[in-house]
């Protein structure tokens, strides 16, 4: 509280006239199971009427200990646990912890698996920014543009279903590539959504980007400077639509990301319109990436040659005693990996996934740590919600895209 | 930039205040003494050449076999103007480990600080609210350390000889 009696000075440095304030505090719990937050965190609010003078935050209520769940575990049995990272886009986390474990083994995958990677990766950040999107639709009001999207949201989980028989948790590709390559009806499902996706994307953008209900609710609501979220270690697109341009995959290119020609949409203000405008652009970006990517896809094998990590064909189990070994270390986990440690990120769907991963050659990472934005980015939540209502608090929440397995870990 | 141009330039702005240095991948990673790590990492940050400008991350490791350094805390650091990696490494011991925090160069070291300390009991001085973050408060340990087990060890029906472990 300031020492001029009529001000009030909040935690994030906003000051208020105590004319605006009605004085009759209250404690309130935004969450943990309350059905704005879109999973399990909670935030105990006090507010004067709508207006959020103070938040405390609590999480860790989905922790399932992945990283000392990582240190048991042999490498290929690890992707299952990055599944349940960010699920809303799983196969870049399984791509990016099968790239991080290449870059610990030195090994060099064909154009083609980079080229594979880049389309399943591009369509599951589609995926992810669909849902994020929609979803403040949903809490600004407007129910029907959260359903829209999911007819297109439902093709890409076809596409991955092709590729692994999964929807939700992949686990998808091996260490050295894929366990196998597109099939016809990938190709024809790929080539349908290249055709159809943009004609639906576009009804369903016009629903909501000039609309002048869905405008005045979030322009202004939760903003963030571009210093303030670089303090905070913002990353992705929430860090773009304060105005920076980092993207991991042009500072740092993996997968051959330096090949294709794309734009890094940047926002200004930080504020959710902002932050709804990026993601939109970067899921018309994606889609170029997509046709740049399977228009010039390569020919070759799909997978690198890495026998010790690389399952075999199970004609071969049966009848080659070398495919029968490796079957076995494989699964028993006793593939020999090298003493070292890297650090390997990729362009999550909310900005740089990490993974350090230190081996001391033995079965299972003698260390993996996880770089996961959610959680890095959530301790802004409060200064960015106080002093504001409690129903900008919510499109807030819901436009940084906080995944609770991604925060939790 | 290059690790090699890094390293040079680190030399020549560290001096003797860096430990050992070493190129591990693509990453080039000093070790320094835990006494120094805030004030070689403030040096960095603010030098306008090399400009570490982003934490990307702190985290722990524990080695119980290396008696007087247990512990390590990792820093990852990140230079866009270089677009360069540089990871730091200092180590502590298992008695009574503490180290300076980093929250007033970088805010965002709050929660990974108060996620080591929770995983790895290492305290950060200095730090505005050093409490568990993804564990229970009421819990006792630090569940990351290497004496802690994963599997149930009074388990009978797994006999971890067979699985090579």
């Amino acid at each position: 509280m300031n020492a001029n009696d009529n001000l009030i000075r909040l935690s994030n440095g906003q000051v208020l006239s105590k004319e605006t304030i009605d004085g009759d505090i209250a404690t309130i719990n935004f969450g943990p199971t309350h059905p704005a937050t879109h999973g399990i965190f909670q935030n105990i609010l006090t507010v004067d009427g709508e207006k959020i003078l103070n938040s405390v935050q609590t999480v860790g209520y989905i922790h399932r200990a992945f990283e000392k769940l990582a240190e048991r575990r042999p490498y290929n049995q690890i992707t299952p646990i990055t599944d349940r990272l960010n699920y809303c886009s799983s196969p870049i986390n399984n791509l990016g912890w099968h790239m991080t474990v290449e870059k610990l083994l030195q090994v060099k995958v064909p154009k083609r698996v980079d080229y594979m990677r880049v389309i399943i990766m591009e369509l599951a950040r589609i995926a992810d920014h669909l849902i994020c999107d929609s979803i403040i639709g949903v809490d600004t009001g407007a129910l029907t543009s959260f359903f829209y999207p999911f007819s297109e949201r439902e093709k890409i989980y076809e596409l991955y279903e092709e590729m692994c028989g999964a929807r939700l948790t992949t686990n998808m590709g091996r260490i050295g590539g894929f366990d196998k390559d597109f099939n016809p009806v990938f190709h024809a499902k790929l080539k349908e959504f290249i055709r159809t996706f943009p004609a639906a994307f576009e009804e369903w953008n016009g629903m909501l980007e000039r609309n002048r209900i869905f405008m005045d609710r979030t322009r202004g609501a939760g903003p963030i400077s571009a210093e303030r979220a670089l303090a905070y270690g913002f990353t992705g697109p929430n860090l773009r639509a304060a105005g920076v341009d980092y993207d991991v995959r042009v500072m740092h290119p993996y997968s051959s990301y330096e090949d294709f020609d794309f734009i890094i949409p940047v926002g200004v203000n930080g504020d959710t319109y902002d932050r709804f405008m990026v993601r939109q652009e970067e899921i018309r970006q994606s889609l170029r990436i997509i046709e740049q990517a399977y228009n010039n896809l390569p020919e070759g094998p799909f997978h690198a040659e890495v026998p010790e990590f690389f399952l075999p064909d199970k004609k071969d189990v049966y009848n080659n005693m070398e495919a029968l070994i490796y079957h076995f270390k494989i699964i028993m986990g006793e593939s020999e990996v090298p003493v070292g440690e890297v650090y390997h990120s990729v362009e999550g769907g909310n900005g740089e996934l990490g993974y350090y991963l230190i081996s001391d050659g033995g079965r299972s990472p003698y260390r993996l740590q996880f770089r996961r934005p959610c959680f890095i980015y959530y301790q802004a939540y409060p200064e960015m919600i106080t002093g504001s209502n409690i129903s900008d608090a919510v499109i807030t929440l819901s436009s940084i895209n906080v995944i609770a397995g991604e925060l939790d870990a | 930039m290059t690790n090699s141009a890094l390293a040079e330039a680190l030399n020549s702005l560290l001096g003797e205040r860096i430990v050992t240095s070493e190129e591990l991948y693509d990453t080039l990673v000093v070790e320094v003494s835990s006494a120094d790590a805030f004030s070689v990492i403030e040096t960095l940050k603010l030098d306008p050449k090399l400009s570490f400008n982003f934490l990307t991350l702190i985290g722990g490791v524990h080695y119980p076999e290396n008696p007087g350094r247990e512990l390590c805390v990792v820093y990852h650091l990140h230079s866009w103007k270089n677009a360069i990696r540089l990871r730091i490494k200092a180590y502590l011991p298992a008695e009574n480990p503490s180290i300076q925090s980093l929250t007033s160069l970088y805010e965002t070291a709050n929660w990974m600080e108060r996620e080591t300390f929770d995983f790895f009991g290492i305290k950060f001085e200095n730090h505005p609210n050093l409490t568990r973050i993804l564990n229970m408060d009421d819990m006792d340990y630090h569940p990351m350390l290497k004496e802690h087990p994963l599997e149930d060890g009074t388990r009978e029906d797994k006999d971890d000889r067979f699985f090579g472990r």
